[in-house]
Order: C-alpha cells, then structure tokens, then sequence
C-alpha cells in the first residue's frame, strides 16, 4: 500500500487546485523549448493536450493509429458536455456538479480530481467557444443546455448529436495549427506498442509505422497516454473498431498500476443486436431521454404493434420506479432496469432483447407549444404531431435518420427499441492527483487514466474529463515533473533500453506471424468478447466469474497455439494491427474478471448479484470497500493487489437515491 | 435473422502497395443479410480469405456510425454506394438486390494516392488545415462563452459547414478531383462566426494555395460533391470561399 501515493494538495477542497497552479514549479520559455514531450492519442485528451503544451513551448510528438487526428472516437460523443456554468440560473454551482458528479460515480472517485472537474468545466466551455466550435444556440444568441442523467439541473453543452465531433475538431483544429507551426510532429498511421523505461522514468517509446510496418523509436522527456478506453474488450460495443487498451496495457505491463479495471458503464439505450454478423453496437445519445419514455408492455410476450397497446397496458417503469429523475435516472441505473424487464419476459422485438424509447408524448406536448406559438390555441392531434416532429427532428435529427439506417424503421411514426451495450470504461491506469501514473515520467489522461468517474460515469461527462485534463490540467501539472528534468538532455535512442525494448516488439510480431494456426483475430476477440458480455457484464457473480478467469487462459493458450495472421511484418497490415489489440485484450479480460472477483459489493456499473437491495439496487459495501483497486502486473495471470482509500471529507456518502 | 440469403459478386480494387500496378478481382459471396452493413459484408470476404490462406482487403474504416470519416469505399461508380446522406460504414445490404454484381474501388485522386487495396492516403487535408483551418487563440485566453452572443442562423449555419467529416467523397467523385467543398466547408464555419473575422482573409488565402499545392484541381461547378457528400455540406460554401478568396484580393496587404 506504500507504493501509492495520490499527491493529493492538502488545504480545504475548493482552494487546493488554485493553491497548487500558483504554487507549482514553472519551466522557462528557454528550457520548454529544449524540453520533449510524447503525447499517444488525438483524441479530446490527447489533441487538447498536445497543442496546449506546444502552445506553452514544448517540444510535441503527437501519435496516432488513425490516418488522421480528426478520426479519433472522441468524434462519436453525440449528447454533449457537462460545465457548472449556471447559464439557466436553475441553480447549478460548481459544487452541484462535483457533488452530482461524485453520486454518480457511487462514492468511488477521489474527491480533489472532481472537484477540480467541475472548477475548470467552465473554461472548456469559453475555450471551445473561442475556438469557433458551434455549439447550439437559443434565439438570444446565448448558447443553450440540456438535461442528462443524474442531475436536476439543466448544465449540458451540446451541438445537435454531434457535440464530440465539433468538439474534437476543435482541438484538431488547435492541434494542426501547432503542427503547421512546426510545434508539434504529428505521426499518424502509428501505433505505439511500448514505453521505454530508462532508470525507473519514462523515457520514450517504440512506435510502429503501420504503412512501412517500420519500428521506429522515439525519446521524450515525459510521455502522456491519451488513448482512451477498453471497452472493445467485449468485441460488441459501441467503441470504434480500432478502440484498444494495448498502449495502457503495454504501460501496465512495464510497472503502471491497472485501476478498478471492472467498472465498465453499460449504456442503456443502444439499437439492439440484430445477428451474429454485426461488428459494432451504435449508441442512441442519453439526450433522447429529455423528451422519449421507455416502456414495455404490462403483458408478457405482448404480439401486438407498440401503437396498438393502450396507455394502460403499458409499463413505463423508470417513471414508476424512480420517480424523481424518472427517465432521466443514472446510466447504471437505467440499463439494470431494462435487464431486469427483458430477464423477466416483458421485452419486445424479434429478440425479445430490447425495451421501447417512444417520443410520441413529446412530440404531441412540442406540437401543442408550436400551434399555439403561431396563434392555434385549439390544434387537433394531427397538427400537433406534425408541428412536433418538426421539433424533434431539429433536436435528434442526425440521430434518429442513423436508427433508420441501420433498423430500416422510421423512428418518427413506430417507438425506438433499445437495449444496453458496453460504452465506456471508468478504469484504466492508476494516476495520482498530477495525472501521472506509477511510472515517474508517463503521465494518462482522459478515458484511458481511472480518475474522476467512480464505478459510474454520468453522461457528458467524458467529453468534461477528456477536455479538463488536456487543456487545463496537465498542461499544469507536467511542469512539476519537467522543471525537474531541464538538465537532462535528449537520450540517444541507440540507448539499450531502447533497443532491448524494439527488440521485445520484434518477437511478438515475429512470434504472430508465426503460428500460423486455423482461426482469424477476429474468431478470438468473438469469443473473449462473448465469455465478458455474459460473465462480466452487467451483471456479474462469483461462480461465473472463477468461470471465466479460467475460459480466459485456456482461450490464451489456444490463441497464442491457432492465431492465423496474413501477411507479412514490413507492410501495412490490420490484421497484425489486430493480433496486438486482441492479445492484449485477452490479458486485460482476466485482470477485469479478477477485479470484479475481488470486489465484493455492487456499486455503479459493477453489479455483483450477491449484493443488492430487497429492491434490486447495487448494495455497496463501504466499510470494505471504499478503495480504488490498483493491480500491479508480476507475471501472466499475476497481478497484485495495492489498495487506495477514498476519504470523504466533504461529501455525506449515502446510499443512491433517485427516487 | 443472422445469415440471409443473398448471393453477391464482388469486383474488388487489390493492390499491394503505392507503386504496384493494381486490378479488380472477383469474388463470390453468398449467404448475405440484408441487415449487414456493406463494411460487414467485407468482413465476411475477409473471414474467408484468411480462412483458405490468402491476404484479406484492406480498407479503412474506424468508427462505423457514420462520423469518423475514415471509410471511403467507391461503390458502383459512387463514393459510399447508391445511398444518399450515407457513408459505406451506414449501407446496409438490403441497398442491394440477391445477385447483384458491386464494383469497389478506392476514392481515385492525385492527392489521395492508393497506399494498398482500397485505403488511400488523405493527409493532404490535414495540411490543408494546418495552413489555416483554425482560430489562433491559445487555450486559457478565452472570456466567457456568453459574452459573445451569435444569432441562432448564424450558429446554425456555421453548423452546417462544420458537420464535415473529412473523407474525401467530394474529391473521389469530382472528375477534376477538386478539393473545394472540404475547403469551403472550414473557411465557412469559421467565416460565418465572429470567432473567425480576424483571420478570415488571411485564412482562405493560405487554405487555398495550401489545396492547389496538394494537387486537388478546380471546381468548375458540377456540384457532384455535393450530390454525393454523406451530410449534405452544400456548394453556398463553395460560393461563399471564393467571395472570401476574391475580397481577400482587393485588401490591402496589412488587413489580409
């Protein structure tokens, strides 16, 4: 337990961050520029953070595995961004949204990193304005808000569905303006696939040219992980196909501690699985839940169409169960819900696997405020509904043509059917309170680090984290590190720790290619993905996860035995590019199946269906298990336990209630 | 509901690197789902590829809902297929009938050259960006979002121009291989907005020479790019670019 050690300031929670900005080392215009900085990922975190510190003056390498930064997943985010700017005076302070953030996250996450959230979520906000990112607008021309889970208030930033894509241009846009400058190298089409460690700091890493198929080192005073989450570990999510944990496993694997890598969010409204065929799950925004109830019907195995079930016959049973935050309850909350529904006979679609999201009502009420904006006091139901639609389709448009494409149904005459898929993964490396890990040197920020969430993220809030830690965080607190390291000078990169690393690569690609066994990657990532989903999913138990530890060896050693990879080492080639992803899923699937083992208690996304309420709700276990889980890597299948306490000094810590 | 029934002929582009010569090859696939994404369908061909020992398509692709803008598949004649509004990631089979005969090509253009099979080489936008594709204002100067009011139609429209994807359809499906929809979608987001009138002169200037020197050639208003463009980014860009280009000529140097 000595090993970790939060550096968390000490003074009253809401001066500790302005205390620490005016008291942290500072590195001269002179000294920044001779000072190198790896930053890996463009995502949010990684493109806010490496043009912010080229702005500063550091010397910046940014990667990534895309053909472009602007393709980072970041750009999926549709509902929007959460900031404590109180622009609806409903109320909202910075308090609020540590504290709503805080009760989201189950009494998990650390106190000083929310708080610290919540005071520079509003700046996010004036950057990106500044930036010309064009969030959306009231007639006034002040920018508008909306609801999301988890909160009573109305603090939620947003650009149509599309709020990560204008955001994530944004810092793409600040990130090439640095790369234009000659600020920062930008290399895309590269996949890091280790860190150099070089007298106990992180020094550098050992990248792949994915074209040339080249190894390619590269030194860097501090190197920064900015590459988001592992939610791909379930083959079925609704991650990007290229989303993966190997640059936070290879990290892991040379001393970085892996946090509470079990607490992954579920969200609840995703279009449900039409086949064995289908690669990826899309997610339909928790902006839907402003104005679409979700319901099934009072009667099991109901055939009829949803328009033909009468109000009466149906089962809206977030409004029943939870009715103060009603539709709008935590994702956690609202995906076990619909489990619960679906487990108990009540779902609808061929799958039976899925639960109504239904805008009728909405569309009716929106209707009712247009006709009588236009002077009809008195519309009938047709005007109504086609006034309201008009409405809808400017809030969700975007989203509502993408559940057309993809369920060839109109969404705007017949409910949504929806069911929970795997969307974001509050774990990742342990960092303390200046984003660095357990690697002096190797700092992690956004999805990819486990800060600031707890056992459950609300929604808006990635988009917060990510643009919190890369503009306004670590750009901060490297300082700390680097003016300490202005007298070293660039490592040759022939150093051997180098070489032996590039070396270590070397095999690992030679040893995929060959195998030569009978079963593609993607035969592999199906079936660890199938052994989460069902043992380590929403919802998790002890038996099936001892289960699973051990479906996960054997399917290690049948992978390392059958893997066929195509192709050769010096070209570009995705199924290679896979081979790493998935092997290292492989790994982090066990250390998740571990964690959920070892935590006995339910709290946020994770479920253990040994500890719940007479109700059904997560049942936490705060007396034992108010730490955050930190696993240190010793060997294949060894991991060490080293626990964190949480302290609550300003927070009541309570059981959740949203009802 | 997992397997379907249709039976395909693909004609796909396969080429092993930039300087190889390249041809279509023809592969047969059957038991398609009409509720396939045309991606997945590509992942079945390439399942049984890998399976009898040859080398599977490579193609790009990432996020696979319609926003990233890494796919590019040039369909039948088309950038990302018969559909309007879609990229390839959001065509679904049941676009296709049982029996049909689909053409896949790489998006064909001087500045995108082929880097294997169907994926090509689009950092020329990136450049294109770096020249001026930005607001110079460093992160921490900003005041407060709200102090700086802009019409709801103005946001609105900076919007529409800012919702781009960057994947190329305009530029694959111009027979000059023009660039200027991409372009013009930036420089009028930025245009449109207050934000953006401090470099605007500046900016279309420096975009502009960045897009000629990439190779992209001129528009000469057949508006392909936008009748093919997945979200429906409009020529008014176009239009409003080449004002700006043109006004930025009468400035007098120190304004520009």
């Amino acid at each position: 337990m000595s090993k970790l050690n939060s550096n968390i300031p000490a003074g009253e929670l809401t001066q500790k961050w302005t205390k620490y900005k005016s008291s942290v080392p500072l590195v001269n215009p002179a000294n920044k520029r001779s000072l190198e900085v790896i930053v890996v990922g463009s995502g949010l975190a990684g493109a806010s953070a490496a043009a912010t510190l080229a702005e500063m003056g550091y010397k910046v390498k940014c990667f990534c595995f895309q053909d472009s930064p602007r393709r980072a997943h970041s750009i999926a985010a549709q509902g929007g961004i959460n900031a404590a700017k109180n622009y609806q005076n409903d109320g909202d302070s910075t308090y609020r949204l540590f504290y709503d953030t805080i009760k989201g996250g189950d009494y998990r996450a650390r106190e000083a990193n929310v708080h610290r959230l919540a005071e520079v979520s509003a700046n996010i906000i004036d950057q990106c304005v500044a930036q010309g990112v064009p969030l959306a607008r009231e007639y006034g021309g002040l920018l508008d808000n909306r609801s999301f889970g988890g909160t009573q208030v109305q603090r939620t930033f947003y650009a149509a569905g599309q709020t990560g894509q204008q955001l994530l241009l944004g810092a793409y846009s600040a990130l090439e303006r640095q790369v234009g400058m000659g600020k920062v190298q930008m290399y895309t089409r590269h996949e890091m696939l280790d860190v150099v460690v070089i007298d106990g700091k992180a020094r550098g890493i050992i990248a792949r040219n994915l074209i040339t198929g080249e190894l390619e080192r590269h030194f860097g005073h501090a190197v920064v992980l900015g590459t988001g989450g592992y939610g791909n570990v379930f083959y079925l999510s609704t991650n990007a196909m290229g989303s993966n944990v190997t640059a936070a496993w290879k990290v892991h694997k040379k001393g970085a501690f892996f946090a509470n890598p079990c607490y992954t969010q579920i969200h609840p409204t995703c279009i449900p699985v039409s086949g064995d065929h289908q690669s990826k799950l899309t997610l339909m925004s928790e902006s839907l839940r402003n104005d679409g109830r979700i319901w099934v019907p009072k009667k099991k195995d109901d055939p009829r169409k949803p328009s033909d079930i009468p109000e009466d016959e149906r089962d809206y049973y977030l409004e029943r169960r939870y009715p103060a935050f009603g539709n709008l309850v935590p994702r956690d909350v609202a995906s076990r819900a619909a489990k619960e529904r679906c487990d108990a006979g009540y779902g609808v679609g061929a799958s039976k696997l899925a639960v109504y999201l239904d805008f009728k009502a909405n569309t009716e009420r929106y209707g009712r405020i247009e006709a009588s904006k236009a002077g009809n006091h008195n519309p009938d139901k047709e005007t109504c509904m086609r006034l309201g639609t008009a409405v809808i389709k400017e809030k969700y448009g975007n989203l509502f043509d993408m559940y057309a494409q993809i369920t060839g149904e109109n969404p705007y005459e017949t409910p949504m059917r929806i069911y929970p898929a795997v969307h974001y993964t509050m774990g990742g490396v342990w960092v303390d309170y200046d984003l660095m890990t357990t690697i002096p040197g190797l700092y992690c920020t956004g999805e990819a680090n486990f800060s600031d969430h707890g056992a459950n993220r609300l929604g808006a809030s990635a988009l917060m984290q990510g643009l919190a830690d890369g503009y306004f965080v670590l750009p901060y607190t490297i300082g700390s590190y680097l003016s300490k390291e202005i007298a070293t000078k660039p490592i040759p990169t022939d150093h051997p720790a180098f070489v032996e690393a590039e070396n270590e690569v070397k095999a690992t690609i030679d040893k995929f290619l060959s195998i030569n066994g009978t079963k593609s990657v993607d035969h592999f990532h199906k079936r660890l993905g199938h052994i989460m989903w069902e043992k380590c999913g929403m919802a998790r138990n002890r038996e099936g996860l001892t289960q699973a530890i051990k479906e996960i060896q054997d399917l290690r050693k049948e992978f390392w035995a059958d893997v066929k990879v195509p192709g050769s080492a010096d070209e570009f080639n995705p199924e290679l590019e896979k081979a790493h992803r998935v092997a290292d899923f492989i790994e982090l699937g066990e250390l998740m199946c571990i964690d959920a083992l070892n935590r006995e208690e339910s709290c946020g996304g994770h479920f253990r269906e040994e500890h719940q309420t007479e109700e059904g709700e997560a049942k936490r276990d705060d007396e034992n298990f108010a730490y955050v889980a930190a696993w240190e890597y010793k060997g294949v299948s060894e991991f060490e336990l080293h626990k964190e306490e949480l302290n609550y000094e300003n927070i009541k810590v309570a059981q959740r209630n949203y009802k | 509901m997992s397997t379907g029934n249709m039976n395909l002929t693909l004609q796909v582009w396969r080429q092993k690197n930039s300087k190889s010569a390249g041809k279509l090859v023809d592969y047969k696939l059957s038991d398609i789902s009409p509720d396939m994404s045309f991606l997945e369908m590509f992942d079945v061909l390439n399942e049984q590829l890998i399976t009898k020992g040859e080398e599977p398509v490579v193609f790009d692709h990432d996020c696979r809902e319609g926003i990233c803008g890494m796919c590019s598949m040039f369909i039948n004649g088309q950038p990302h297929g018969p559909k309007d509004l879609v990229t390839t990631c959001q065509l679904h089979m049941r676009s296709f009938k049982d029996g049909d005969t689909i053409v896949v090509e790489p998006w064909r253009a001087k500045a995108f050259p082929v880097i294997k099979d169907l994926a090509v080489d689009r950092s020329a936008f990136d450049r294109v960006i770096a020249a001026g594709g930005f607001v110079s204002v460093n992160t921490g100067n900003a005041q407060d979002a709200n102090n700086l009011p802009i019409p709801k139609s103005k946001a609105d429209a900076a919007f529409e121009a800012a919702a781009c994807i960057g994947c190329g359809a305009c530029v694959a499906t111009c027979k000059n291989a023009s660039a200027m929809l991409f372009v013009s979608a930036k420089i009028s987001q930025l245009a449109l907005l207050p934000q953006g009138q401090p470099e605007r002169y500046r900016r279309v200037q420096s975009m502009v020479a960045q897009m000629d020197e990439e190779g992209f050639g001129n528009c000469t208003n057949t508006g392909a790019c936008e009748a093919e463009c997945p979200k429906g980014i409009s020529l008014e860009n176009i239009a409003r670019m080449n004002r700006d280009y043109l006004s930025a000529k009468f400035i007098s140097e120190e304004e520009v």
